[in-house]
């Protein structure tokens, strides 16, 4: 018996990371091109209730994936719009943009709290795969999203370091006088890398309305933004050690959940801060000793101005 | 008749109060090594990056490979075959050379087809012997190294025509040697190299024609064989300074204040900036450090202030062994500097002209009342500070950006004079300031040195050296290769030290090397 | 023809553009809140009418403004310390926490000390913990250079799950039927109120703080230090200043200062410890230390603006409002601050040029 509750807890460790590690692929994108989005929350809120919106609507959950992350990514544009056009400070726009997410989707969704989404996604059971004894109904039975999300982890992991977009990224994050040199626009880079970090959020918003939960509820991402943010680090800006990371941490989330049932409600809480110390920990580790090679973007947080040399 | 493979005509640039070029003609060939030569501010760099792009002249034309050019940035330049190489690299360091290379070529594709690059890679490599292996992380390479990867990555672009900025600084003999030969290799297959230097064994050993530049105007120009050291020295330097100009005071030196003893400090990139240097200044005396940009003058006036750490040797004042004691310490005995750094380090930024002027003492008791800040004494002192030596402003409550370059530098000087120093340490002084500042700015120095004071300078313009220095110290690849008397030697012998020859050589003339 | 938009950089930063920048931006906020409230269907100028009403219309509503501006202004004065000298310390909210956490340790200790002995230990105590909250990242700050934005951003959840941690556990109340709060602290532990409304002497306090930051930023040594490290690492080493010493010692007064607003929560208004006590004030003490220009007097304006903002919130909630327009206003007024920030160092040029 012992085994189903195992096969249980891990499947929804799964579900739990998948809103984190699409909002955390987002962040990542941004970061490695050179800025940092503190409005992760924001964005995958506005991306929750605007996914939800059009869910009902439409009736069609595709649909609102689309709208969430077409919302997510213009609150980033705005993000983009100071930080890099107007050289803004990257840390109060990020906070910014995060209340201002976090009060649209209030007021938007303030109608719809509590309403029910008659067409969620639902797992998807992939023939054959799905019957495996024990990863079958961890990994082959989620839904469309979770498959998704660690498709475009891959995706990002291959484009990153087998292309030459991803290239200019990573140089436009590590040194942008460099790349200006050979005549990339740094400008442009992270325009795209900050919008799409949106785009993801929003997914990952939408993940939380259109199938996690399913439903709409104001501050329904409880901090997920942050964790978010969180694990871009602890995963050292790799997007397929965010895999791990996602699901690690939404197995704290997990695990939390069920002792709190349980009824051994103060450990959740020291299990909840692990994330955020862990996460403390390696900041500082790679800090301390090797800053290049284990991946901070030298450029993270720094206004690129090429008179200023 | 062989047709250039560059050829600039009646080149001329000028920025606000200064022109860098003019009426410049210089001809490179296909195959050769081209040594551009001359001190600071001739116009070489100016000269250069016009060709590369990145600025536009005011006047001439440009041919590259028989065909008229107008560039319009670097990369249109590179297009046409033109590549230049900085003094500091442009290599993003946590990336493979390969990925370097390949960064921001256009035109082959989405998918970086690593095999391929590092297979042309390896070829150019082994083509032009740069020896550099396209997988190895730029981060773990030598400056050497990088350098040979920067070359890589113009050949990959098709460069046909390669300009090397000052490559030499940080290398080590070792490393020179090991570019050299890359460079002959390359131009043995016909490519074109154009050398900024100022290091004449160099030029000498290398090059195949030479031309010298001097206050933006071509010099002279010819081919190695047919020029001299002495020549190239006297092309480079000579001029008449009028006798008037050169200080001729008879010094009633005083005793020796500040003592370096085979100092070694460590520079920005890891590398040595300064090697075993000896140096003794005595009190009521200018000594000034002649040399060409970059051969550790910055880094030796921050050791001297306590801003660099001192590796090896010693430095003492008055006796005393400072070497380890921090900024203030060394503040509070007497040592005072003007860095180079005006808006950045010796003033602050944004902050009023007032703030400004108690930088390095506003912890004197004179400004407090109690704990608090006594600003009408504050502004009385700033006031006079202004007053005495004349500095123009509207009011010292206005951000110090507000101050214009002489004026910036004349408080700058008159804040760390007042603060009545045993030493003063100045960084190119006098540098972009316009005539009168800098005349004041003598004056203010020549009065210092009346006080007693042990002065040090470095300073760019070798007239601005022979008019205010007792003795000159020459500076060459962070060493002190000579320290000489003004009235013992003349520009030709400091042109030469300048250019790394050894003292021994020249003229015969007596050193003093203290 | 194309025309050219393009940005230079001003010699000296412009004085008109530094009243007409917050000012418009506060202007476009409120269009930009009328936009949504258009969309959620009710009538903006009926809500923000009802919002200056249920903030500054009665006697009382002007009492809970200030006691929400309270925590405000302790909080936006906190961050402006360290915001002075560029350090980003986005963790006002754990340090609060952390000093409300140790103000209420020490109220169910020692209840029934007499007053004057509890406030003052609760007052050190808040200012220690949320102090030693701020200095571990200066500390990491200071001598690793480890990124002092994210480190602060992290305990504040830390700091958040450690009362929570208390209050659903060994600390709750066991006749709150559940509910993860203390039990009421004793009267000693109350901090006294000016008058009849809620508003206590932590008002004094903020107004006390921000009268030595007044004097300490722009009279002090320490405060040309503060502001010579800010500018310039450089100029600072240059002048002799201890730059790593002075990070540590600015993270730990300005999670001190975030600790006593804790503090003054707990004593003064909730009068126990309770699961989320506070609503994102040391978030919202980063929009007021901005908006402020980081100078004390105003902070202690805009956070009574913020407080006003606040209360008209709740106000209009209980006509329907959904309280998020607040926090619409909130963000929207700092993005257009933000914004608008640029044309304070540089000047729009338009320019045309023949397309080549």
């Amino acid at each position: 018996m012992e085994m189903s509750i195992l096969i249980a807890f891990l499947a929804a460790t799964i579900v739990a990371g998948t809103s984190i590690l699409l909002a955390a692929l987002g962040e990542l994108i941004a970061e490695r091109s050179g800025i940092l989005n503190l409005g992760v929350e924001g964005m995958m809120l506005v991306g929750a209730v605007t996914g939800f919106l059009m869910a009902i609507k439409t009736g069609n959950h595709w649909y609102g994936l689309l709208a969430a992350m077409l919302a997510g990514g213009l609150l980033a544009a705005l993000h983009a719009f100071i930080c890099v056009t107007m050289r803004g400070n990257q840390v109060v726009s990020g906070l910014a943009l995060t209340i201002l997410g976090t009060g649209i989707s209030g007021v938007v969704g303030k109608a719809y709290q509590g309403v029910p989404l008659s067409n969620p996604f639902k797992a998807v059971h992939i023939p054959g795969l799905a019957d495996i004894p024990v990863l079958g109904p961890i990994l082959f039975r989620q839904d469309a999203l979770v498959y998704c999300s660690i498709l475009i982890a891959i995706i990002i992991w291959y484009v990153f370091y087998r292309s030459r977009w991803g290239l200019s990224i990573r140089a436009v994050g590590q040194n942008p006088a460099a790349a200006d040199a050979v005549g990339i626009s740094v400008s442009r880079v992270r325009y795209c890398c900050t919008i799409l970090g949106g785009v993801l959020a929003g997914m990952g918003g939408a993940y939380l309305s259109l199938a996690y939960a399913p439903s709409w509820q104001e501050n329904m991402t409880a901090g997920r933004g942050w964790i978010a943010v969180a694990l871009v680090i602890f995963a050292l800006w790799n997007p397929l050690r965010a895999i791990m990371g996602a699901y690690l941490f939404g197995g704290v989330e997990a695990l939390t959940f069920r002792l709190q049932i349980i009824g051994i409600s103060i450990s959740s809480f020291y299990l909840a801060m692990l994330p955020y110390l862990l996460t403390i920990l390696v900041l500082a580790l790679v800090t301390i000793r090797l800053r290049q090679e284990t991946g901070t973007p030298a450029a993270l947080g720094l206004a690129y101005d090429r008179e200023e040399r | 008749m062989r047709v250039p493979i560059i050829e600039m005509t009646g080149i001329g640039k000028s920025f606000p109060g200064v022109i860098a070029n003019e009426d410049i003609t210089f001809k490179v060939y296909g195959g050769e090594i081209h040594a551009l030569l001359g001190e600071n501010g001739a116009g070489k760099s100016t000269l250069m990056s016009i060709l590369a792009g990145l600025y536009r002249p005011d006047a001439g034309i440009i041919k590259v490979k028989g065909q008229m050019v107008q560039f319009h940035s670097p990369r249109h330049a590179l297009a046409s075959g033109v590549g230049m190489i900085y003094q500091h690299l442009r290599l993003v360091d946590n990336l493979t050379v390969a990925e370097n290379i390949a960064l921001g070529v256009s035109g082959q594709g989405f998918f970086l087809n690593r095999i391929e690059i590092e297979a042309a890679s390896q070829k150019l490599s082994d083509q032009f012997g740069l020896d550099v292996n396209p997988r190895a992380k730029v981060s773990q390479l030598s400056l050497g190294e990088q350098q040979r990867v920067e070359i890589l990555k113009m050949l990959y672009r098709g460069c046909d025509i390669l300009i090397l900025d000052e490559p030499t600084t940080v290398l080590t003999p070792r490393e020179t040697r090991e570019l050299f030969k890359v460079l002959r290799l390359m131009t043995q297959q016909g490519k074109a190299i154009i050398l900024i230097t100022h290091k004449l064994n160099e030029v000498k050993t290398i090059a195949d024609s030479i031309t010298v530049l001097r206050r933006g105007r071509v010099v002279g120009s010819a081919s190695n064989q047919d020029l001299t050291e002495q020549d190239l020295t006297r092309m480079m330097v000579a001029r008449a300074i009028s006798p008037e100009k050169i200080n001729r005071q008879r010094r009633q030196l005083g005793n020796p204040v500040l003592e370096l003893k085979n100092l070694g400090v460590i520079g920005d990139q890891g590398h040595w900036a300064i090697q075993n240097a000896s140096l003794t200044i005595g009190r009521g005396e200018i000594v000034a450090i002649a040399g060409v940009a970059g051969n550790g003058q910055r880094e030796l006036i921050e050791a001297i202030a306590g801003l660099r750490p001192v590796k090896s040797g010693q430095i003492t004042l008055a006796g005393e062994d400072i070497s380890a004691l921090d900024v203030r310490a060394r503040l509070r005995r007497g040592i005072n500097m003007v860095p180079e750094n005006r808006l950045g380090m010796g003033l602050v930024p944004n902050l009023s002209i007032m703030e400004n002027g108690i930088l390095r003492n506003y912890h004197n008791k004179d400004f407090y009342h109690g704990i608090f800040f006594d600003y009408k004494r504050m502004r009385d002192y700033v006031n006079k500070l202004v007053e005495k030596y004349n500095v123009q402003l509207a009011d010292i409550n206005h951000p110090v950006n507000y101050l214009s370059g002489g004026n910036l530098q004349k408080l700058l000087l008159a804040r760390e004079i007042s603060q009545a120093p045993q030493v003063l340490l100045a960084s190119y002084p006098v540098r972009g300031l316009d005539i009168a500042s800098a005349e004041a700015v003598f004056t203010i120095l020549q009065e210092e040195r009346e006080k007693g004071t042990a002065i040090l300078l470095v300073l760019e313009d070798l007239e601005d050296v022979f008019r205010l220095a007792d003795r000159i110290a020459v500076m060459f690849n962070g060493q002190i290769n000579a320290v000489l008397d003004v009235q013992n030697t003349d520009l030709e012998q400091i042109g030469s030290l300048m250019l790394g020859m050894s003292g021994e050589k020249v003229n015969g003339a007596e050193n003093q090397v203290n | 023809m194309v025309l050219r938009i393009r940005l230079i950089k001003r010699e000296q930063e412009s004085a008109v553009a530094r009243i007409t920048v917050p000012v418009l931006s506060v202007i476009s906020a409120l269009l930009f809140g009328w936009l949504f409230l258009f969309i959620y269907g009710a009538e903006a100028g009926e809500t923000y009418l009802k919002m200056y009403h249920g903030a500054l219309g009665t006697s009382y509503a002007f009492s809970e403004t200030l006691v929400k501006a309270i925590p405000l202004m302790l909080a936006g004065l906190a961050v402006s310390l360290a915001f002075r000298m560029k350090l980003w310390n986005i963790g006002a909210e754990g340090q609060l926490y952390m000093g409300a956490f140790a103000a209420s340790g020490i109220a169910l200790s020692w209840g029934n000390q007499p007053a004057w002995f509890l406030i003052t230990v609760m007052l050190l105590a808040g200012f220690l913990a949320g102090g030693l909250w701020g200095l571990i990242t200066g500390v990491l700050r200071a001598r690793w250079g480890v990124n002092e934005t994210i480190t602060t951003l992290l305990l504040n959840y830390v700091a958040i799950l450690w009362v929570d941690s208390l209050v659903f556990g060994p600390w709750r109340d066991p006749q709150s039927l559940g509910f993860p709060l203390t039990p009421r602290f004793s009267m000693n532990a109350y901090l006294p109120t000016l008058g009849d409304s809620r508003v206590h002497i932590g008002l004094l306090i903020a107004l006390l703080i921000a009268i030595i930051f007044y004097y300490l930023l722009n009279y002090t040594r320490w405060g040309y230090e503060i502001k010579v490290i800010g500018e310039s690492h450089l100029a600072a080493r240059y002048a002799g200043i201890n730059v790593p010493q002075n990070i540590m010692l600015v993270m730990l007064i300005s999670g001190g200062i975030a600790g006593i607003a804790g503090m003054i929560e707990v004593t003064g208004i909730t009068h126990r410890l309770q699961s989320g006590i506070s609503p994102g004030y040391g978030y919202t003490a980063i929009i007021v230390a901005w908006l402020g220009r980081l100078n004390p007097f105003a902070i202690i304006v805009v956070a009574f603006l913020m407080g006003a903002l606040l209360v008209g919130g709740f106000a209009a909630q209980s006509s329907g409002i959904p309280f998020s327009i607040v926090l619409i206003l909130q963000g929207s007024i700092l993005f257009f601050l933000l914004a608008g920030e640029i044309f304070l160092k540089y000047r729009l040029k338009l320019s045309r040029r023949a397309a080549e």
